[in-house]
């Protein structure tokens, strides 16, 4: 595959959106006009698992203003409920706290909030568990079918390597839960229209065709009376990648009024309960190596949660089947499901959490070898992927490491492990890798069409979450047809333009920018390089042979410097420099927004972020963002992401990878390392508060 | 309990009769079709609601419409001047201070609320001295910003942004 | 929320008037931790009476060389307040530590007073909370406690006050004025928040009807050396931990006498008067700190969340001290 080459990619063009939202009037779902609009206040479960015997509506019914109240009893029967998470009022069974158990629809939000209030609800309760406890549960081994890939894989002779190891490290490591807590709260806004029935959601989503695809399936609709519009979205690194039970409720709320818009916010405190959330982990990791530090086995044991409504797995050991070389290898994934809400996919779901173990033990295999950390993954460097044995389509993670060390000044650094002081404050400097899969998915559709105006009009089903998405587009259209920016029109965020994948995986630009050159391709090869006004082309992407012949991946170093004050235990982070390798840079200007942001919010985990469950009432004490704390501009010191030059020739034909969460990966792990060479203690546990360090 | 009141949007005198349990966030998003103030939380713990009261910056979300009877009111649509991005919105844009654009116009307001108490010398958690004159370096920025929280992680460029501005 | 009625008076007397003719009225000033209440249900009053207009909102200097503050004055022009800083520097500190830019803005002198705690069971009306229903029963007790009170608390509640501010004041020995039905008192500040005991509802010795209308500050000790350091989870916008609030006096390398209260360790700024005692007179060494810290927290009754409260509470205090006195050991 070769590109044409224009200038248009890998210019630093500022966010096409940009005006509209520093001035705050590009549009949400929420702020979608409507014409005397209703709002929807949801009644969640008090009780973690039980059910809702009686719900008491009538004071809520009687109040001026209320137009329906919704629960189990009245609610209309949806057609398809086969994913229990959308069978939204469809029985008086609770299985998590926080689920929806009534409604109301109300003609203001005041109104609507009030009478929620007023609904009372009888529960039977029946016992309920919350907690993982690895050791004192039942657990299961997730499917393949779920997944896409074994739960479990082995490969030489484990137990004789470890046996034979000089070095071992065997030690267990601790994710919280975490909640992804985009900025905008999910938010619908439904109107459902009759003969025929037809039902239009204003969304925040990270896909509309995604969602369209859910409603009509739940409802029983016609897809073509789905329509599902998400023009701005103000993020949601995973928890906006699906149809959610609030869509479904939207919808159940809209079907009961009939030619009346209705609005549908969740709360902060809603979405701790409602969308999903990245799963606890108890991850054990053993390394067996020689005495310098040469890997003989990795061993990376996962376990983690699921609810029993609906199985998700966080996938934390994949990224040790490929990581690094080794003759023996095992990964295991176990789960517990438990009387809680969904998990889903937050920001580089499995990666995440499993590279905070595996390049934390990692750290602690240099430091046992007496080997630099750096050094150390330099040495055990694959030469093909580890697991398929497939030759890498870019593997640069050597380079990303020295470069790193270089510009960082790593080997500046007392190479003992601490405590290293300056003043009140213990310093120290840590390093992790970072890996993310490179993703090209199938079936995203474009449209190309050439204007009276002289510019071409592109169209995909695609969403804009924040990532910069309708600029690099706009750029790659632009790229493909061989014309400037401004002659490029880009019509993103409407499911009835033609389907696109979901913004997630770091794979919206690669799989929409794939559909659009193929769509580009089409239209020449049909209207030619002077195409007449109203010449249109519309293609789907065709399958890449390369992505079953190749181990795609990005890869990145972190390096962060981080102080611990040696009276009171608090943790600040001055430093945080990232290299990466992630194919050819669309757009640096994003591009660059995505890795630091990406970094920033491993910086927020590795300090902060937990979400505290209950066991005796079930749900997130400190569900809102006074209690689960994010970072704050306060918290973030320099921060610097740099890239290598360089393309991918096998994922797609812009040769570019997707950058949206690489920079989470590690990030937690390099900190946590710069701690422990800062103070001399090593926490095997996430976040790192204060009290970890008061000894 | 309904109540009339007059507020002064942008520049533009509006008269709306508001519920007393409605927020100033509520009434200008649901009532007055303004959707530069953002909900983020509603609770006061992420500033996405950040407007200009009276000059100073505020959370509407914490702040009862009726209780600002008269009051003038400034979003980050109403800084700017015709077509002409405010100084600060500018800055964010040119420094890519954004990234999903819901924490934005709260920061804008909240760093064009936030300069004015620098220029009249207020200190802040992350000032030495506090007899001394404001020096508006990156700590202080930083520290001034950290009631507007943006889970994209912009915090560095928007810094950025603002020291471009200030200096 | 329930529809309420409101009201703005233009003098105090009328709005004391107005809240104790009415059980289920309440005072509106800021309304940063109200308006919060209002929409969780924790608090659901008939009638709020804005005491904006009927509030002082200026800082005066009073005869004896103190300052009253009305209480009606912003958290963030107190804070800024050429006075204040220069002659209460760490109440300027405090008030700095506390909240954002925007909720300093809006919340007044009264109102931080009179914040409550952010317990995450009382601020959550589907969990039992004693503060907020009497006799439901202790959420905090034996569930999240990473929070909870080590000092003074009760097998009835085991909250913590929220302010940075008051832990200054009480450092300060500042007396608060206040108007009830019945006329003006002053309440010392480290008698004005109650211990929780039996009746956790309680947060203050106020009465319905009473409202703060001005807080008095006592001339600053002479030559004292001050400090407000508050320990929290992120590096802003967040309650305290552990927080100290220290004003020491220090002549021929010994002290000559201190005032010092916690903030995140109780119901109530934490007076640390065994503190005081144990560090008067004494040289100024690193010893003393640690044995005046100990001393305070040998009380301590921590739980099984929030025990490391108690060596961050020493080790804060202990930090405090050292940087007051670096120059003089």
């Amino acid at each position: 595959m070769t590109a044409p080459r224009t200038p248009a990619v890998g210019a630093p063009t500022a966010r096409l959106e940009g005006p509209a939202k520093v001035t705050g009037t590009a549009p949400y779902a929420y702020e979608h006009p409507a014409t005397d609009p209703l709002y929807l206040h949801p009644v969640l479960s008090t009780v973690a698992r039980g059910r809702a015997t009686v719900v008491h509506t009538a004071e809520a019914e009687l109040l001026k203003g209320v137009h329906a109240v919704l629960t189990s009893a009245n609610a209309p029967r949806l057609a398809d409920t086969e994913d229990a998470e959308f069978a939204v009022l469809q029985s008086d069974e609770v299985a998590f706290r926080g689920q929806f158990v009534a409604a109301v629809v109300a003609e203001t939000p005041e109104t609507a909030r009030e009478a929620a209030a007023l609904v009372r609800v009888e529960y039977e309760e029946r016992p309920h568990e919350v907690e993982l406890d690895p050791g004192h549960q039942d657990l299961h081994t997730p499917r393949e079918s779920d997944t896409g890939s074994p739960p479990d894989t082995r490969q030489g002779d484990v137990e004789a390597e470890l046996a034979r190891a000089v070095v071992l490290v065997d030690e267990v490591y601790r994710t919280p839960r975490q909640d992804n807590n985009p900025m905008e709260p999910h938010t619908t806004v439904a109107l459902w229209e009759t003969l025929p029935d037809r039902l239009t959601l204003y969304d925040s989503t990270q896909g509309v065709h995604t969602v369209r695809e859910t409603m009509a399936a739940v409802f029983g609709l016609d897809p073509e009376n789905v329509r599902v519009t998400a023009p701005h979205v103000g993020g949601g690194f995973g928890a906006k990648g699906a149809a959610k039970a609030h869509n479904v409720l939207a919808g159940l709320a809209a079907r009961a009024v009939p030619g009346r818009t209705v609005k549908f916010a969740l709360t902060r405190r809603h979405m701790f309960s409602l969308v999903g959330y990245r799963s606890p982990t108890v991850q054990r990791i053993r390394l067996g190596a020689d005495a310098a530090g040469r890997l003989g086995a990795v061993v990376h044991d996962s376990t983690g949660l699921t609810s029993r409504v609906k199985e998700y797995v966080e996938q934390s050991g994949l990224c040790s089947r490929m990581m690094y070389a080794a003759p023996a290898r095992a990964t295991t994934h176990r789960l517990a499901a438990l009387d809680v809400p969904i998990p889903f996919w937050m920001r580089a779901p499995g990666e995440a959490p499993g590279m905070f173990a595996l390049e934390t033990a990692m750290d602690e295999l240099a430091e046992a070898c007496g080997v630099d950390p750096v050094e150390l993954r330099v040495r055990n460097e694959p030469g093909a992927d580890p697991e398929t044995g497939r030759p890498w389509s870019g593997r640069r993670l050597v380079e990303c490491l020295r470069e790193g060390a270089e510009r960082f000044g790593w080997y500046e650094r007392d190479p003992s492990p601490g405590p290293h002081r300056d003043g009140q404050w213990l310093v120290g400097t840590g390093v992790a890798s970072a890996v993310h899969p490179r993703a090209n998915n199938p079936g995203s559709v474009a449209e190309v069409e050439y204007g009276s105006d002289g510019r071409y009009t592109v169209s995909i089903g695609a969403v804009d979450i924040g990532t910069g998405a309708r600029t690099a587009l706009t750029q790659i259209s632009a790229e493909a047809l061989d014309c400037p920016v401004g002659r490029v029109r880009l019509r993103i965020g409407d499911s009835d333009l033609p389907g696109a994948t979901v913004a997630g995986g770091s794979s919206g630009t690669s799989s929409w920018g794939t559909a659009v050159f193929e769509a580009v391709r089409a239209f020449r090869d049909e209207h030619g390089a002077d195409p007449g006004p109203g010449a249109r082309t519309r293609a789907e992407a065709s399958h890449n042979p390369d992505l079953e012949r190749y181990a795609m991946y990005s890869f990145g170093a972190h390096f962060a410097e981080v102080r611990v004050h040696a009276d009171t235990g608090e943790v600040r982070v001055p430093r945080m420099l990232g290299v990466f390798s992630v194919g050819r840079v669309i757009n640096p200007r994003t591009a660059r927004s995505q890795l630091v942001g990406g970094m920033v919010m491993g910086l927020s985990a590795a300090l902060h972020e937990h979400s505290v469950v209950d066991p005796r009432h079930g749900h997130v004490v400190n569900g809102d963002l006074a209690g689960y704390h994010v970072a704050t501009n306060a918290d973030v010191g320099g921060v610097e992401a740099h890239w290598l030059d360089e393309t991918d020739p096998h994922l797609n034909p812009m040769g570019a990878a997707g950058v949206g969460e690489i920079g989470i990966v590690g990030m937690p792990a390099a900190i946590g390392n710069a701690a422990r060479h800062a103070t001399g203690l090593r926490v095997r546990e996430l976040p790192l508060t204060p009290d970890r360090f008061l000894h | 309990m309904d109540t009339t009141i007059t507020l002064h949007v942008d520049g533009e005198e509006r008269v709306l009769t508001v519920d007393t349990r409605t927020t100033l966030l509520d009434a200008l998003r649901d009532r007055l079709g303004s959707t530069s103030p953002k909900k983020g939380c509603d609770h006061g713990q992420c500033g996405a609601c950040t407007v200009l009261l009276d000059e100073r910056r505020v959370l509407s979300c914490l702040s009862l419409a009726v209780a600002h009877d008269g009051a003038r009111v400034t979003t980050a649509a109403g800084l700017a001047a015709r077509d002409e991005l405010h100084p600060v919105a500018r800055a964010v844009l040119d420094h890519d201070g954004l990234q999903c654009g819901y924490c934005t116009p709260g920061q804008v307001c909240s760093a064009v609320g936030m300069l004015a108490e620098a220029g009249a010398g207020w200190p802040s958690h992350a000032t030495e001295d506090l007899t001394a004159a404001v020096e508006l370096d990156d700590a202080e920025i930083r520290e001034r910003m950290s009631g507007n929280l943006c889970r994209c992680g912009a915090y560095a460029n928007i810094v950025a942004a603002i020291r471009e501005v200030s200096g | 929320m329930r529809p309420f009625d409101y009201e703005r008076p233009a003098r105090a007397s009328e709005a004391v008037a107005a809240v104790a003719a009415d059980p289920g009225a309440r005072f509106l000033a800021g309304g940063t931790n109200l308006v919060d209440h209002l929409k969780l249900g924790v608090s659901a009053p008939t009638a709020l009476v804005d005491v904006r207009d009927a509030l002082d909102d200026t800082v005066q200097a009073l005869g004896d060389g103190g300052v009253r503050i009305g209480a009606g004055v912003p958290n963030s022009d107190l804070a800024a307040h050429p006075e204040i800083r220069r002659r209460y520097p760490v109440l300027s500190a405090a008030l700095l530590a506390g909240a954002s830019g925007q909720l300093r803005n809006m919340a007044t002198t009264g109102g931080n007073l009179l914040q409550r705690t952010r317990c995450v069971y009382f601020q959550d009306v589907t969990t039992p909370c004693n503060k907020r229903e009497p006799g439901s029963g202790c959420s905090a007790l034996e569930g999240h406690g990473r929070d909870n009170a080590v000092l003074g608390a009760s097998e009835f509640c085991v909250a913590t006050h929220p302010s940075d501010m008051a832990v200054a004041l009480c450092a300060l020995e500042a007396r608060v004025r206040v108007l009830g039905p019945d006329g003006e008192r002053t309440v010392p500040l480290d008698h004005f928040h109650r211990l929780p005991g039996a009746a956790p509802e309680r947060d203050t010795v106020l009465s319905h009807g009473d409202l703060v209308t001005a807080v008095e500050l006592p001339p600053p000790p002479e030559a004292a050396r001050t400090a407000y350091r508050k320990v929290r989870e992120r590096a802003s916008y967040a309650f305290a931990l552990v927080s100290v609030a220290a004003v020491v006096r220090v002549r021929g390398g010994r002290f000559v006498d201190a005032h010092i209260a916690f903030g995140g360790l109780a119901h109530a700024p934490w007076r640390a008067r065994r503190a005081e005692e144990a560090l008067r007179g004494r040289p100024v060494t690193e010893e003393a700190f640690r044995v005046a810290a100990d001393t305070e927290l040998a009380g301590a009754r921590p739980g099984r969340d929030n025990a490391f409260k108690v060596p961050l509470a020493v080790n804060t205090l202990a930090s405090v001290l050292r940087e007051l006195t670096e120059e003089v050991r």
